[in-house]
């Protein structure tokens, strides 16, 4: 076991931790974090991203150690009080889901890409969420909420 | 007594027998399934009871409990609008509990596509009584009689002078509404009947609007609770370790290095079922992998992947059912002008679920037992682990809480068999979380299908006969109802032999549709399974039991018959359909598609690497009618398929909530192109080497269509019928058919791999 320092969604956490334990586990079991979810342990799903230092990254499979005194950002951490996160109200306003347990990587995957790239092709973005799986197929209305977002941020820059 | 003011303002309550929670109402719709305490478990509340099935507060918040489960399509703002309507409250008044065993009645779960169409009947029907009631009661209060008042937004009032009024929190609060409802049927077709009629469906406000689903806001903001986040006071972590193969036998074990992963709480072994327990997940992780489990060699119980449809043609049925036999046809195709026939291949599927299954048990085989479980039927369950435990019903609570999609009976019910297990042998709670793999690979299948069709032609181009045999594992060899002890691989692990399993048979008609020719001779085949338990090519229900293989062949065959008689395949249909609403969802299909009338395949391919084309579907179940057509690209060259576009008219009656319906529709074209382009369970003779999405590949970003449409056919006048599986069934026959209009090129086995189009490809060139 080793402390560790943890800065999640703008707080820091001190952890007593085996360095080797993947991020998720310490995200969901010590900080009651349950929106990166596990859905493979093998970095193929996403449903486990969380951002670190504003990129899409699969908690399931890196260590602990290796996100110490980075900024994590997890789903729980995109909105502020009572205002959510554009892409998150995209989401919304597409209704794009159906069970939604894959939706943490999505809409995380959605904010680095369009922070990264405000209008990407279709294309583009395709291959942005070509790693994510969701088994549910909501994909037509998951793309349509990223076209919503950034058709938002466009009109509204 | 029936509608009780036992919830406070703003408050969600949970009256479980005395025992009252209290949460705020920001997580309502989640918590009380997770936070209520396990102390006490109630029998199902008996549902000749108003108050069964709905309750008042205080406020005039609704608060509905029904054995239903949501399963990601959005039937809990269904049920919401349906109670919103009949009670003429705020739709955001009405909150619904679903699928506790201590305070929901027993509707079967889910299943079936029945959600709507049947086990919203008894909600519509309570709902509709208590208006009734609280009218009544106004009545009273406002000296007026009930035909003089009105009901707006849950405030009853004088017609004639709306200022004399009375609410019904008010009403809640001031006396006690008795009735005692008629019970009619059980499981999904469990109804009652009250002193309320609902209402004619001319008149409704609130069902048929496209309101946004209560979930998917806190969902997508990160505030909705799965199972997979329960916690309570002294859970351990469990992880389970499965066989070496098929019948391999427990040798022995050795733990010693498994004893020093800091956390390591007990290694436990009953029979074949092996699991560790630990402090914490990552503990959990370590010690299974640590854990030198010593198998006897597995059973070469499979046969080569590659025999697969060679052995279920070959090996004699366990069971033959005659479905269809009119007219006669095999004297008819014997002497036939031009006699047509074809095979089809489906392989074993994977519900492959995104999250692989995750409970939480709290056993105390003196007291009361608790499980949290995502599974579809609760009260099943509970039947289920009270055998399990040699316990009476009353003794255990199935608590159900969401997990991802399950689509069927997909090992969730293992999962929870699994933490009954290992919480009884260590006397904490323990939450079981599966691995990938065991998802994958040791989750239950949904059957492999072979069929044989034959059809004669005469001189006309008419069909005059039709022979169908289908030859499928049963859908049934795992108990979809999972209420006995032996339902579970945990439990067959530790030596209770899989006996509950039904014959399930792929049916013509049932599973595709009733086309209508003159002879007609229809058997159906169910095989025994490879293995009699703890097998992983278990099969069991998957969205749409034989639905979807069932309907690739009904669906290619009758593609093929319009293709030899030189007929537009739309058109074609029409001729053998006798039912109004299957005619009109292809007719409303090719009109938005921009339909071109003319047989297949398409003429003037041209001579580049990609050929496109265009196919039909049609998808009969339940009294829901889809016709969905396929427009494709193939690559020639390498045998790739891309679905450029989808159109979908879907009717099934009464639509409760359009937008909902389209997003379920929309993910059901999808989810059911993968399993038609890409899913295929992999084995070798001992195990399932499909383990995960590397080796269990399924539709990503880059095989969705560019377009989606849907055309939903609206028929008020109607009951509602499913909407959860009917737009699977007849997707990968259309893409089929597509290809074949591509190029010339038909493929009777899904898959639609590229490897398959382009073998396909090869052969007809040579």
């Amino acid at each position: 076991m080793s402390r560790t320092l943890l800065k999640i969604n703008g707080q820091s956490h001190t952890i007593d931790v085996e360095p080797d334990c993947p991020l998720l586990y310490v995200l969901r079991d010590s900080l009651a974090l349950n929106n990166p979810r596990f859905g493979c342990g093998l970095g193929q799903c996403g449903a486990c991203t969380v951002l670190i230092d504003n990129r899409a990254v699969r908690s399931c499979t890196l260590p602990v150690s290796a996100a110490s005194g980075k900024e994590i950002v997890t789903l729980e951490g995109l909105a502020t009080e009572g205002n959510p996160h554009p892409v998150q109200k995209a989401f919304i306003q597409e209704q794009a889901f159906q069970c939604g347990y894959c939706l943490n990587g999505w809409v995380l995957t959605a904010k680095a890409l369009l922070d990264k790239n405000p209008h990407p092709s279709d294309e583009e973005m395709r291959s942005a969420f070509q790693n994510l799986i969701c088994r549910c197929g909501s994909h037509v209305r998951i793309f349509a909420a990223v076209r919503h977002a950034a058709d938002e941020a466009k009109r509204s820059a | 007594m029936a509608i009780k003011n036992v919830l406070s303002r703003r408050e969600f309550v949970k009256d479980t027998g005395g025992l009252l929670i209290g949460f705020s109402l920001a997580d309502s719709a989640v918590l009380p399934r997770i936070l209520a305490a396990a102390v006490e478990a109630n029998p199902a509340p008996s549902p000749n009871r108003l108050e069964a099935w709905l309750r008042i507060d205080r406020d005039g918040n609704v608060h509905v409990f029904t054995g239903k489960a949501e399963i990601g399509m959005g039937v809990e703002t269904g049920f919401t609008q349906i109670v919103a309507e009949e009670l003429d409250v705020p739709f955001s008044r009405v909150f619904i509990a679903m699928g506790d065993t201590s305070s929901t009645a027993d509707q079967g779960g889910v299943g079936g596509s029945t959600s709507i169409a049947l086990g919203s009947k008894p909600l519509r029907n309570a709902s509709a009584t208590a208006r009734t009631l609280l009218v009544r009661l106004a009545a009273k209060n406002l000296g007026a009689s009930a035909d003089e008042l009105q009901v707006r937004e849950g405030v009853v009032s004088v017609k004639a002078d709306p200022s004399r009024k009375i609410s019904y929190a008010e009403l809640a609060a001031s006396g006690d509404l008795d009735d005692t409802l008629k019970v009619s049927g059980e499981g999904f077709a469990l109804n009652v009947e009250g002193l309320g009629k609902p209402k004619d469906p001319s008149s409704y406000t609130v069902v048929g609007q496209p309101i946004p689903r209560v979930d998917l806001e806190p969902k997508i903001l990160g505030k909705w609770r799965y199972v997979t986040d329960v916690r309570v006071p002294g859970m351990l972590h469990g992880r389970v370790v499965r066989p070496a193969g098929v019948g391999a036998t427990l040798m022995g074990v050795d733990d010693s290095a498994a004893k020093k992963v800091p956390g390591y709480v007990q290694t436990v072994t009953k029979g074949n079922f092996v699991g560790v327990v630990a402090e914490n997940e990552w503990a959990a992780i370590r010690a299974a992998k640590t854990l030198r489990v010593n198998w006897s060699a597995p059973e070469q119980a499979f046969p080569e992947q590659k025999d697969l449809y060679q052995h279920m043609r070959s090996v004699t049925p366990k069971a033959t059912k005659e479905t269809m036999k009119k007219g006669e046809a095999a004297g008819v195709l014997a002497s036939a002008a031009k006699k047509f026939q074809a095979s089809y291949e489906v392989p074993f599927q994977s519900h492959a679920t995104m999250g692989p299954g995750c409970a939480v048990a709290d056993i105390h085989t003196d007291g009361v037992s608790t499980i949290w479980s995502g599974g579809q039927k609760p009260h099943a369950l509970q039947k289920g682990f009270a055998e399990l435990l040699h316990v009476p019903l009353e003794k255990v609570r199935v608590i159900w809480v969401e997990d991802a999609g399950s689509y069927g009976r997909p090992g969730f019910e293992d999962t929870a068999a699994d933490a009954v297990l290992l919480s009884q042998a260590v006397g904490k709670p323990v939450r079981v979380q599966w691995s990938r793999a065991d998802m994958t690979a040791w989750g239950t299948k949904g059957p492999a299908v072979v069929y044989d069709l034959a059809a004669a032609i005469d001189e006309h181009g008419e069909i005059t006969a039709l022979d169908f045999t289908s030859r499928a594992f049963s859908g049934g060899e795992i108990m979809f109802v999972p209420a006995t002890a032996d339902n579970y691989l945990g439990s067959q692990l530790t030596g209770i032999p899989n006996r509950s399993g039904v014959d399930e048979f792929a049916q013509w008609g049932v599973q595709a549709p009733a086309y209508v020719f003159a002879n007609i001779h229809a058997v159906s085949h169910v095989l025994s399974g490879f293995y009699d338990s703890a097998s992983p090519l278990r099969s069991t229900h998957l969205r749409d039991p034989e639905g979807p293989q069932t309907s690739f062949a009904v669906e290619s065959f009758m593609d093929e018959l319009a293709a030899a008689t030189g007929a537009d395949p739309i058109e074609f249909r029409l001729r053998y359909l006798d039912n109004a609403r299957a005619k009109a969802v292809l007719t409303a299909a090719a009109e938005k598609a921009g339909w071109e009338r003319r047989s297949s395949p398409k003429p003037n391919k041209g001579s580049g690497d990609i050929v496109i084309g265009r196919g039909v579907g049609l998808s009969t179940r339940g009294g829901t009618y889809v016709g969905t057509i396929a427009e494709v690209e193939v690559n020639r060259r390498s045998g790739a398929v891309r679905v450029t576009r989808f159109v979908c008219a879907h009717d099934c009656g009464l639509i409760i909530n359009p937008e909902a319906l389209r997003g379920t529709i929309a993910a059901n074209l999808i989810q059911s192109m993968s399993r038609g382009m890409k899913e295929e369970v992999t084995f070798d003779r001992s195990n399932v080497t499909s383990v995960d999405w590397a080796s269990y590949p399924i539709a990503r970003a880059q095989d969705i269509p560019a377009q989606v449409d849907i055309v939903l056919i609206n028929h008020s006048e109607l009951p509602s019928s499913g909407a959860g599986e009917p737009s699977s069934r007849a997707t990968a026959a259309a893409i089929a058919n597509a290809i074949f209009d591509a190029t010339g090129v038909r493929v009777r086995q899904t898959p639609l791999t590229p490897a398959r189009v382009k073998a396909a490809l090869s052969v007809a060139k040579a």
